[in-house]
């Protein structure tokens, strides 16, 4: 796909979400005023009540798919896109609402909701590249914006956006991180889990919990072999690869693969 | 006579995705609808057997905006589960990290999101080009509130560092003290801030409102008290579910909430808090209440944007008090053993009181999560304002008259993604008759 021309015109979606990718945008202070100058703002509920028709140059996609509306409307915002972004957790899997595809939907509505009648709802929440072609995915939850004013200065230069794709592992390496692994036994996801986080939980004594999604050319099985071996539970394990990133496939298939077992 | 309908398809500038429908029968109001249909996600059931650990976690996920005020209710609902007392060190970094989260919040309602309402600008895109110190003063403020948090939080959005007990790591003195020259300036900022919305042009617009909130006598409330209104309610937080109760309609995918008995609307939120707990502001907070041209308590739902700006005077002040006496707490978290039991929470999010209720089993599993978001709270009372508020809007354009309801609903600070289990405006007017 060939970069939009100079100030292009920039979109931005919400589906299933809980807001905070978008926010992300909003929450760079110091290049906002900067970023607003590069694109021209055409469709942003959050942040203004100006709405300029489509097609756009760039959308910017959070959220992921739920309900029989947000399957249609993707489609047209897939139509009306140039370069289409996404952005999130939600976006490029799912999200943490992805756990209604291991559930019943039914008992899902009627736990929450006393008139389950009035509720329109999919069985599965899906990522956006399940339904249209994806340009770029930008992952996290919540995405880095330092990744986000990358993309869309990258897309303004035409160039290809630069986000690293290495494990959370190096990251914490490189800040000189004691293991948690392998200092306390407890489990983290770093090996397998896509950097772009800055390595924050190990840096807070705590194990990764996978909010990046995987990273690219991993094998999952060897790292939860190897905590299964130090005294994780194997049923334990399920739950920690089915989080947030529960519907990216090595994360799923991993879970699914261990839960066949247990 | 005629009949009309006047939709407003997307609400902006607000968090998540809602509309309005009105219907009118000449200037008479017949129907109004705040119709949320962001998609449900189903929080309260997928948290069952989930263990209770992830719940901070998990629950932040609700909302970008206002996530720690979803951990700060989950941990204190899970801990009164688990009978654990908090250090009064490990409480003061708690209000610590909820000051960060009231500073980002509220520097970007006041700025970026409501003000555009008063001074005419589609949002910050257009306003920055006429008022560039108000809109840099704002985005600062946001940073600052954002600062506090990555120190304290590990991040500003979903923090890592809240957990069931205190937090995973007590943040190096230094590292808080660093924010000190910043946050200084930021008070100073925010005193003017304040000063600045108070001389908007506010409609005289006043309701009988019960507000509810949180009020301690010692502090301004924000992660305990007594469930207080208006109208003189003070229940103890266990007793909520017995005067409050959420509804579920056929517009909407956020519940209402009503109160129990006489199913009347009541009102969540900064106007609330300041109204019930003035005399716990912080001492700069309080003088600039009686400095200003509005009388306390103010039941005009437009000056929320000057409640919200003592609050944030309050945020910076406590925030500078807290960090200049920290020491680095030991323990950081307090240890729990697992056992079967309940209990509730209720918290002052930004935009209003927020309640959990858990039951967990002897595992230290979720068997049940009841979550109540401040919006779903004021879906109902933002539908009767409205229905008070439209016969002065009214006029042939449409699209003038949803702007005008839009700019109320904005008032509230409605965050949709949370009430979901929230709006677009359709106003029918029907077909003319």
């Amino acid at each position: 796909m060939s970069a939009p021309a100079a100030r292009p015109k920039l979109a931005v979606f919400k589906f299933a979400s809980c807001d905070g990718c978008q926010l992300s945008l909003l929450d760079a202070e110091d290049q906002l005023l900067d970023v607003v100058g590069l694109v021209d703002i055409a469709y942003f509920l959050e942040a203004t009540s100006k709405i300029v028709d489509g097609p756009y140059d760039v959308a910017l996609v959070e959220g992921s798919i739920t309900t029989p509306r947000d399957e249609e409307r993707i489609q047209e915002i897939r139509r009306q896109s140039g370069y289409l972004i996404t952005i999130g957790a939600c976006a490029t899997a799912g999200g943490i609402q992805a756990l209604r595809n291991w559930a019943n939907l039914d008992d899902f509505i009627r736990t929450v909701y006393a008139s389950p009648q009035y509720i329109s709802s999919l069985s599965t929440s899906t990522a956006i590249a399940d339904h249209v072609a994806v340009d770029f995915e930008l992952r996290g939850c919540p995405i880095n914006q330092y990744q986000l004013i990358e993309v869309i200065q990258a897309l303004v230069a035409g160039r290809k956006p630069h986000t690293r794709t290495h494990s959370v592992c190096m990251d914490c390496k490189q800040q000189g991180n004691v293991c948690i692994t392998v200092a306390t036994g407890e489990p983290c996801l770093g090996p397998v889990t896509q950097s772009g986080c800055g390595a924050i939980c190990p840096t807070y004594n705590r194990g990764c919990y996978g909010c990046y999604g995987p990273a690219k050319q991993i094998h999952a099985q060897s790292l939860t072999d190897h905590l299964i071996r130090q005294g994780t539970a194997p049923a334990e394990m399920v739950p920690l690869l089915r989080n947030f990133n529960s519907g990216a496939e090595p994360f799923r298939d991993e879970s699914n693969r261990i839960e066949s077992l247990t | 006579m005629s009949n009309r309908t006047i939709k407003v398809e997307a609400l902006t500038r607000v968090e998540g995705e809602g509309g309005l429908y009105v219907q009118l029968d000449g200037d008479e109001v017949r129907d109004v609808k705040l119709s949320i249909y962001e998609p449900p996600r189903f929080f309260e059931a997928f948290l069952q057997g989930r263990k209770l650990e992830e719940v901070p976690d998990i629950t932040a996920r609700i909302c970008g905006i206002c996530p720690v005020a979803y951990q700060m209710s989950a941990v204190h609902a899970l801990e009164a589960a688990l009978g654990v007392s908090m250090t009064p060190e490990i409480r003061r970094l708690r209000r610590l990290l909820y000051c960060g989260e009231w500073i980002e919040s509220h520097a970007l309602h006041m700025h970026l999101l409501h003000a555009p309402d008063f001074l005419g600008f589609h949002g910050v895109t257009d306003m920055a080009a006429h008022f560039p110190d108000e809109v840099n003063r704002g985005l600062r403020l946001k940073k600052h509130g954002n600062e506090l948090l990555e120190v304290l939080g590990g991040r500003a959005i979903h923090p890592i560092n809240v957990c069931v007990g205190g937090f995973y790591r007590a943040p190096k003195r230094e590292k808080l003290t660093k924010l000190l020259p910043d946050f200084e300036w930021g008070l100073e900022a925010a005193v003017e801030a304040t000063q600045w919305v108070a001389t908007l042009d506010f409609p005289d617009f006043s309701r009988p409102y019960e507000m509810v909130a949180l009020h301690h006598p010692d502090e301004y409330a924000m992660n305990e008290g007594q469930v207080a209104s208006t109208s003189g309610l003070s229940i103890d937080v266990r007793d909520y579910e017995q005067h409050f109760e959420e509804r579920h309609v056929q517009h909407s995918t956020a519940l209402h909430s009503v109160r129990q008995g006489t199913d009347a609307s009541y009102h969540v939120g900064p106007l609330a808090r300041v109204n019930l707990s003035l005399e716990q502001l912080s001492p700069r907070a309080r003088q600039l209440a009686d400095e200003l041209d509005i009388d306390w308590p103010c039941w005009n739902p437009f000056q929320a944007i000057v409640a919200r700006g003592l609050e944030l005077v309050h945020a910076y002040e406590e925030a500078i008090e807290i960090i200049r006496d920290y020491r680095p707490i030991q323990p950081s978290q307090i240890k729990y053993t697992h056992h079967a039991g309940f209990g509730c929470a209720a918290t002052e999010a930004p935009r209003g009181l927020i309640y959990h209720r858990y039951e967990v089993d002897r595992d230290g599993k979720i068997v049940f999560a009841k979550i109540v978001p401040p919006t779903s709270q004021n879906q109902q009372q933002i539908e009767e304002d409205l229905r008070d508020w439209l016969p002065r809007v009214i006029v042939d354009d449409d699209q003038q008259t949803a702007l005008d309801c839009e700019r109320l609903i904005r008032c509230y600070d409605p965050c949709i993604s949370c009430s979901t289990h929230f709006l677009r405006l359709t106003i029918d007017r029907g077909e003319p008759a």
